[in-house]
Parts: C-alpha cells; structure tokens; sequence
C-alpha cells in the first residue's frame, strides 16, 4: 500500500491524523446507548400503522368500530381526524415544470403506493396496537395507474397527483457545445442503456420516532432517528404551529442512515400530532417490512448514454436521455430533484469533455419516493459514464487504466469546469488512478488474470474514476433549488466554571465518530485534551440554525466551524491569560490544556482560567472581562472535490453465476485526514455497500405495483462472506481554499464500487460478448445474459 | 384477548427474574421491555439481522425469534453482561482497538455471537471468521474491521483444546 505524503509531518499537529479510538464506542459497546426505542416515558402509548395494500386507490371508507372491542385501545386515527390540526410538508424549489407534493401524516383520499400509511391505531401496547390493526377494514376504488417509468411518462399515462397534470414533475437539461455534430462526425461511438435498480438504504435501525407533550410548558420534545433533526425541527414548527421554542428535536444514538432517515417523513407529523392530541407519550418504531416497503429508496434511473471518442482515446462529446423514477411523491426537504438532477449534473465525471448534453425526466410512479442514499445519483452516473469508457477502450483496444489517464482532468488544468458547471477544485484525479493501479502491480495482475483465463476460468478485471463534489458551502444547494441553506454550519464552543470544553454542533452523528474527529480538531485548535472535551449534537436546540450530517459535508463545515471557533475561543482564552499573567498575550502558548509564558516558567492551566473568569471576581478588571463562549459558522461557500479510483478482480463461477471479488483496492483523495481509522472504516462500509447495490440488492415491484422484497430474506444485504478484503491508498492533496484541509469522504465507496464491478464482470464475460449494464448483476441476471449472448452466437463459447 | 398469563422464571446476567407475562411475549421484548436491558437491539424481528443474538443456556441464540415462555428457566447473557463502559470486555476492546463499529446497533449482537464464536469454533482462517460472522449484519463497517478484530481475538485464545 501507498504511504500517504507526509513530508508535513513536523507541522502536523497532533490529534488530526491520529489513529484515536472513538469515545462514543463506550457507550456504544456495552448496551449503554440510547436509541429512540430504549427511550421511555410514563404512561407511553404505542403505535401501529396500517398501510395501503393499493398501489392507486380511492380510499372510500375506513371502518375501525371493532378495533376497540380490544382493551388497551386508545384510539384510531385517519387523516380526517387531523384536519385542521396540520398543515402539509411541502418540499418547494426554483426548479421549472416542478410540481411539489405535499406530505401528510396519513393518506388523504387516496393511496398512491403500497405501504403508504392510512390509519395509525394507538394502544397501550405494540402487541395490542397490532391486534387492533386486523380489525381495521378499508374499502377502496382501485385506480388505474403505470408502475414502469417508461409508461408514466406517456401523455395518456393515469394521473398519480392530478393538480400535477402530469406524471413528469422534473425536467432539466444540461448542454455543452454542439453534442449533436460532434457525434455526427465522431470516428468512434459507444453506448447502451445503464440502470441501477431501486435499493432500499436498510440501516439496521429500522425509523423510530418518540413524541412527548409537556403540558406545563405547552411544549413537544421529539425524539427521531434522524440524520437532519434540525430540518425536521423547522418543518414540524411549520406543520404543527408551534414555535420552535416549543419544539425540540432530538435525534439520539441513531442506528445508521445511509440516506434513509435523511428526509422527513409523514410518520414523524403524525407521533407528534398524537402526543398533542392525545397529551401523552407516544411512540412508533417500524418493522422492517415497513422500512422496506415505505423508507424513501433510491436510484432507479433508466440512462440511455452515448461516448463519442477518437482514435487515440480523447473522448469528444457525451450525451445522455435519462428517465428517473421518483416514485409517488417528491420527498421533503430534497425534492424529487436531488437524485435525478445529480445523475446529469455528475454524469461527465472527473474527465475533461467538452460537448455534452444531459437530459433528464423524473416521473412519478405508484413506488415509495426516492430520496437520498449514500452516493445520491452519482452511483448510476459513474456506472453509466464508466462503462462507456471501458467499452471505448476495448472498442480501440487501449487498455482501460491508460485511457482514464489520458481523459482525466490534469494537475494544471484545474479548477476545471464540467459541461454541467460543476467546478472541480485541485484534486488528485490522477494520482488514484495511478495510485490503484501502482497497489495492485496491474501490469502483473492483468497477467495473473490471463493465466487464470488460460485455465478456462471467467476472471475479469474492472475499474472506475470519480469525482464527487463534498462539504457543499451556500453557493450551491445539495438539491438545485430547493429552499433550505445546507450550506452552513455552526459549532458553539464554550469553556464552563470548571474548566470543561462543551462543544455544541448542528451536526447529527449517526455512526460516522463525529464526537471524537470533532474533539480531535477542537483539541488541536484550542490547545485541550481529548478528556477536557464534551461532544453534543443531534438536537435542533444546540444552536440557532441547523440541518443535519449528510451529502459528505460534516467533516468539511463541522470541522471548518470547530476549527474557526476554537481559534476564537483560544485568543479569549489567551487575552484573559495575558492579564492573570501580567504579560503579552502573544508571549503566550496553550498545549494540553495548559498555559505557558515563553518568556518564563509561568503557567496556567484552563480551569485556572476559567476560575478567573466566572468566580474570583476581582482577578480580572470588569471591562475587560469576557465570557469564554464562541459561535462560528463556516460556509465553504463552494464545495469541494473528493476523488478516487476503484480497481478490482473477481471471478464468475461458470456453474451457479455467482460473483467471487478476488482483490478490491481503492485509492482516495479526501485531503487532510483527521482519523486514518475512521476514514478506512467509512471506505470499508462505503465500499460494502457498494457491492450490495451492484450483487446483491433490489427492490423489485410487480405489474400489480406490489413489492416482492417484504424481509431480509428477500432483500439481501451484503454480510461478512460478501465483502473481500480492501486496500486502500490515501492520497492527502492539499486544499488551501477549505479551514482545515478537510474533503468530504463518507459516501464515495458507494459510487465506485457498482461501476468497478459491473466493468469487471463485463471482462470477465467478455469472450461472450456480455456487457453488464444494469445492476444487481444476480445470478439469474448473469444466467440470462449468458444464455442470451450463447443462443445469438452459437453455443460454442 | 390474551388474559391467560403464565409466570416464567430466568437468569439473566446472573440474576434471577420472575415475570408474569403473555405467552406471545418475544424473548427480546422481555429482555428490552420487562428488564429494560436495552442493550439487546431488534433490527428485523425475522431472525436474520442477528442485532438481538444473546446467549442462551451457552450457546448464541436469536432473542427475536425466542418466545420468553421457551426460556423459562434458563440462563440468559446479554451485552450487560460484557463489560461496562469503564471495564470494557475482552471482546469490547478489541472492537474500539480495531474500529469494529460504527453506529453500534448491531454490535451487542455482534458481540455476542463472537463470545460464541470464540468458544465453539477454531477460527483458523479469515474465512472461518466470515462464516462465523455471516449471520450477524453490519451495515456499517464492510465487516473488515471487526474481522480484524475476531483475528486478534482468536489469536490471544489460541487453539482450542
């Protein structure tokens, strides 16, 4: 493995770049933690939903008269029993031709997918609740309806939101140059249609929600497994009519996201309208049916693309019809946007192209909305950018990594601006390449792989380049225009009576070691141990404005806000130092929570400080006295490159078409790394769930618009016999425009490993003239694209 | 509905609980619910997440898919029974040591399931550690880094005799 450059390492300080084991694994490890479900109240009420079993219907009457024959039943509830009482979700945007739809806690006249909620049944139990359930009876009009994209496209298509007056709520094109005559007068042109079909994002914490009303203060307190408990925090005040100073929105432990529990959902309204209603706690964790079934999913983008290229590899105009599939309802914040847009916008990659158009269509369909999942869109782009360049390769008979060598944008052509207007800062695009390449010895591994071809063994050898844009600051939104800032955030540091460092983020950690990177740079920045600091996030009442950790950007603005607060809170820290001292305050150093004069062998530590400050009255004179607290917020303002090569050998088993992964390594550019044991890991698990999407996981729903995907067993998620060993090559590039040197890096395992994989398969299968272009490549897909390709040439491969 | 209650008794970390309790009542929910051992997470509720695996009599076991009247007088572990947040387990360590969890809701089970592994199986090879491992999901992780873990872990206990 590559060694990372560390030529600065003098200058590097001494928690960032450590391997620190997290502070939060305590709790974490010993049942300690607090989930939604481990928190309790007296008297708490439970929930269970009943949902559609329609994929389009007129719900025309609901008869709940038996439920209450059960005792424990405290009430069943429909959207009629809320009228009046909330106002919807509306995820608005700037975009033209959008429609958006409005989200209620329960179906309001009609279902528009299977397993949208209808009726919420309260009891004293969950067992109960769930009894209760089964004497629900609704009696619906079926409507008619097109659960296949390219149907709900058709102008004739049934209507899903009938205000819409269509089915396309998103439409945009990007263009570049004049796409059409390049590829008029191209030598060379590849091309197909790629999809990756619906995932579901299936963290092992299914979504739990708790509500407690306070009646004294007229308050709610919500407890959610949220990654935005901040956005969930604005958005109820909305929906519910309360000020935000009576609604706190806390997201505890959170049990994984992966983009499922990054957008708000019906079911959060609803806890809260029945612990209003009801002036009780209330609680609702779903199963993982329901997840399955009603989490927001992700992908299911059909891509037609095309590559013009030249004899000597230099690609020369892309251009790509792309119908997306949002499913029934543009998700809030994100819009039904966020996932569509972002596969046109990222679809020319890290490569230099000049004429490009994107087009596409996102169509709403009788399916659970799409919404963020790990990678968003960039998954089906690299797969489809990816693939084309490997069959440009073999179409010109260049070998794969020395085509990306030649198209990628060079060290002195950035900043680069992509055909979308997507800016790419300095990044080491070509140094993963090289750098995967270099970990494997691929000259000899491509030799290897001859070898093992020469024994009749179907190996191949896949790889794929991407840049994705991270820690996105105000001048972009995550979403193109949606009405929410992701673009900032804030950290409020402050040093107490004690001598105790609290550091107060928007940030939601849920998995990612927030509470210990953060400490990491504070503890670097302030001049503080590790122990002087106490972590808090995940609670919209930290600090006045905030949204949450997704779109790989916690790092990048909570380190940015951590690392300019600390500076602030060190020079109050330094000027009171300087008057308890009697010396300048630059003769003054703080390391390790102590205070020294350069000049002498006076010291100080912080809590000596702090004691000054706020309890021997008289040490400091009264004007010029100030409180140790600091509020920043940092906005990158742009956002940031992250890049990498994936590189990767497997082996398809000629009898059952299953997929062995032999080597896998990933060389990454997150710039400066604050915890090399972190950052592996978010690889590792980026990378895992890469291989899910591309192997093994799908969401499949029938011509009725049924799912067939009700349990684990059906929806197969990657476990520990899946995942091979990774190798990973860190490159650190320097990034002098960011506070703290920070990219975001979260996501782009996820990215890369569909299209690495879907390449090497397609070497593997090349001597059948298999191309796999649409993922998860299962086994029964590979069976079907081998049997094809052996009917149309003779059974004789 | 479901008046005919039946009184279980077990031990669990130790400790003897007697609960009257449905007959339906899953084991896991006994455990979360009747003992607040909330530790013991539940990620499916159809056996194949491994989030609610416990020890059982000795032997790991899904609390999930156990109804807490089968376990009457057995002896149950859960994670409590590990080690605390200031006496971390053997197993516990070694997981912060090599960064074997991430958001942590499957790691009591996964933890568990490794008490198992480490005294039932040789674990010889990384790919007796992955079968050893392949009923428990991480989502998390990509697994590697607890296999590094469980390597370890095996390492220090040796063959088994």
């Amino acid at each position: 493995m590559k060694s990372p450059d560390f030529s600065d390492v003098t200058m590097r300080p001494k928690m960032v770049g450590s391997r620190i084991k997290r502070t939060e694994d305590l709790r974490l490890l010993t049942g300690t933690g607090e989930y939604v479900d481990d928190v309790q109240a007296p008297g708490m009420l439970h929930v269970a939903i009943r949902r559609s079993d329609q994929p389009h219907a007129r719900i025309v009457s609901i008869d709940a008269s038996g439920a209450f024959d059960i005792p424990g039943v405290v009430g069943v509830f429909d959207m009629s029993d809320f009228e009046g009482e909330c106002q919807p979700a509306v995820p608005t945007s700037r975009m033209k031709d959008y429609y958006a739809t409005p989200t209620w806690p329960l179906a309001r006249g009609k279902v528009r997918y299977v397993g949208e909620p209808v009726v919420a049944v309260v009891a004293e139990s969950r067992y109960v609740a769930e009894d209760a359930l089964e004497h629900v009876h609704i009696e619906y009009e079926p409507l008619p309806f097109a659960i296949r994209q390219v149907d709900a496209v058709k102008d004739d298509a049934p209507l899903l939101h009938e205000e819409a007056g269509t089915n396309v709520i998103i439409k945009r094109e990007f263009a570049r140059g004049d796409v059409d005559e390049v590829f008029r007068s191209a030598p060379h042109i590849v091309g197909d249609t790629f999809r990756m079909t619906r995932k579901c994002a299936s963290p092992m914490e299914n979504r739990s929600y708790m509500a407690e009303w306070d009646k004294r203060r007229r308050s709610l307190t919500f407890y959610t497994a949220s990654n935005i408990p901040g956005v969930v925090r604005d958005v109820l005040s909305g929906c519910l009519g309360l000020s935000s100073h009576q609604l706190r929105v806390i997201a505890p432990d959170v049990g994984g996201s992966f983009g499922g529990k990054g957008s708000f959902y019906g079911e959060e309204m609803l806890v809260c309208l029945l612990a209003r209603k009801l002036q009780r706690p209330v609680k609702y964790i779903a199963d993982r049916l329901e997840d399955l079934a009603a989490m927001s999913q992700a992908f299911d983008e059909r891509i037609e693309a095309e590559l013009a290229f030249d004899d000597e590899g230099q690609f020369l105009g892309l251009r790509a019809d792309v119908i997306g599939d949002v499913g029934a309802f543009s998700i809030y914040p994100w819009t039904a946007a966020l996932e569509t847009v972002q596969v046109i916008s990222f679809m020319p990659g890290p490569y230099k192209i000049e004429a490009y158009r994107g087009r596409i269509r996102g169509v709403m369909t009788p399916k659970p909305p799409t919404g963020p999942y790990r990678g968003v869109g960039r998954p089906s782009s690299t797969l489809a950018m990816e693939r084309m360049v490997e069959m440009a390769a073999r179409k010109i008979g260049m070998d794969p990594a020395e085509i990306r060598r030649r198209n990628l944008v060079r060290d002195d052509e950035f900043p680069y601006r992509t055909a979308p207007g997507i800016i790419w800062d300095q990044s080491a695009f070509q140094e993963c390449l090289s750098g995967a390449c270099a970990a494997v010895d691929y000259p000899r591994l491509v030799q290897k792989r001859d070898r093992m071809r020469a024994e009749g063994r179907w190996v191949g050898i896949g790889m794929a380049s991407y840049a994705e844009l991270t820690g996105i600051g105000s001048r972009i939104s995550v979403a193109p225009g949606m009405p929410i800032n992701t673009g900032t955030e804030t950290a409020n540091i402050s040093i107490d009576a004690t001598g105790v460092v609290t550091a107060a983020f928007g940030v939601a950690s849920h998995g990612q070691g927030l509470e210990t990177t953060l400490a990491q740079i504070i503890t670097d920045e302030l001049g503080c141990t590790m122990d002087d600091i106490v972590v808090l996030h995940g609670d919209s009442s930290l600090v006045p404005m905030s949204s949450g950790t997704y779109a790989s950007r916690s790092a990048v603005l909570g380190g940015g806000a951590a690392t300019l607060a600390s500076r602030a809170l060190k020079t109050k820290v330094l000027d009171m130092a300087a008057i308890l001292l009697e010396v300048s305050a630059e003769e003054l150093e703080l390391h390790g929570g102590i205070i020294t004069a350069r000049g002498s062998n006076q010291s100080l530590s912080l809590k000596d400080v702090a004691k000054a400050v706020y309890n021997q009255m008289g040490r400091i004179p009264r004007d010029q006295r100030v409180d140790l607290v600091v509020q920043e917020t940092y906005d990158p303002y742009l956002g940031t490159a992250c890049s990498s090569t994936h590189l990767c050998m497997l082996e398809v088993d000629p009898g059952t078409f299953g997929v062995k992964i032999l080597n896998y390594v990933v060389a990454e550019d997150c710039g400066r790394i604050i915890n090399p044991m972190i950052v592996d890991g978010q690889v590792h698990g980026a990378v895992a769930q890469g291989i899910g999407a591309a192997l093994l996981e799908e969401i499949i729903h029938d011509d009725q618009g049924q799912s067939v995907a009700a349990s684990l067993a059906d929806y197969l998620l990657p476990v520990a016999t899946d995942v091979p060993d990774i190798d990973i090559v860190h490159i650190e590039a320097a990034l002098p425009n960011n506070v703290g040197g920070f990219r975001g890096m979260g996501e782009g395992g996820t990215i890369g490993a569909p299209a690495t994989i879907a390449n090497a398969i397609s070497d593997a299968l090349a001597h059948l003239d298999v191309k796999v272009n649409m993922l998860p490549a299962t086994p029964e897909r590979l069976f079907q694209l081998v049997r094809a390709a052996r009917e149309k040439h003779g059974a004789s491969a | 509905m479901h008046e005919d209650r039946i009184d279980v008794t077990m031990t669990v970390n130790g400790m003897h609980h007697t609960r009257r309790i449905e007959p339906r009542m899953l084991l896991s929910d006994f455990l979360r619910h009747e003992l607040g051992l909330t530790g013991t997470h539940v990620g499916c509720e159809h056996g194949v997440c491994g989030a609610c695996t416990i020890t059982l009599n000795g032997r790991s076991a899904r609390s999930c898919l156990t109804l807490a009247v089968m376990a009457d007088g057995m002896e149950i572990e859960t994670i409590e029974s590990e080690g605390t947040p200031d006496h971390l387990s053997r197993i516990q360590k070694a997981f912060q040591d090599y960064h074997g969890l991430q958001c942590g809701f499957c790691t009591p089970g996964m933890v568990m399931a490794i008490a198992d592994l480490l005294k039932h199986h040789p674990l010889e090879t990384d790919d007796e550690i992955r079968e050893g491992l392949s009923g428990n999901i991480c989502r998390c992780t990509g697994y590697i880094h607890i296999i590094a873990a469980v390597r370890e872990l095996a390492r220090e206990r040796g063959p088994l005799s």
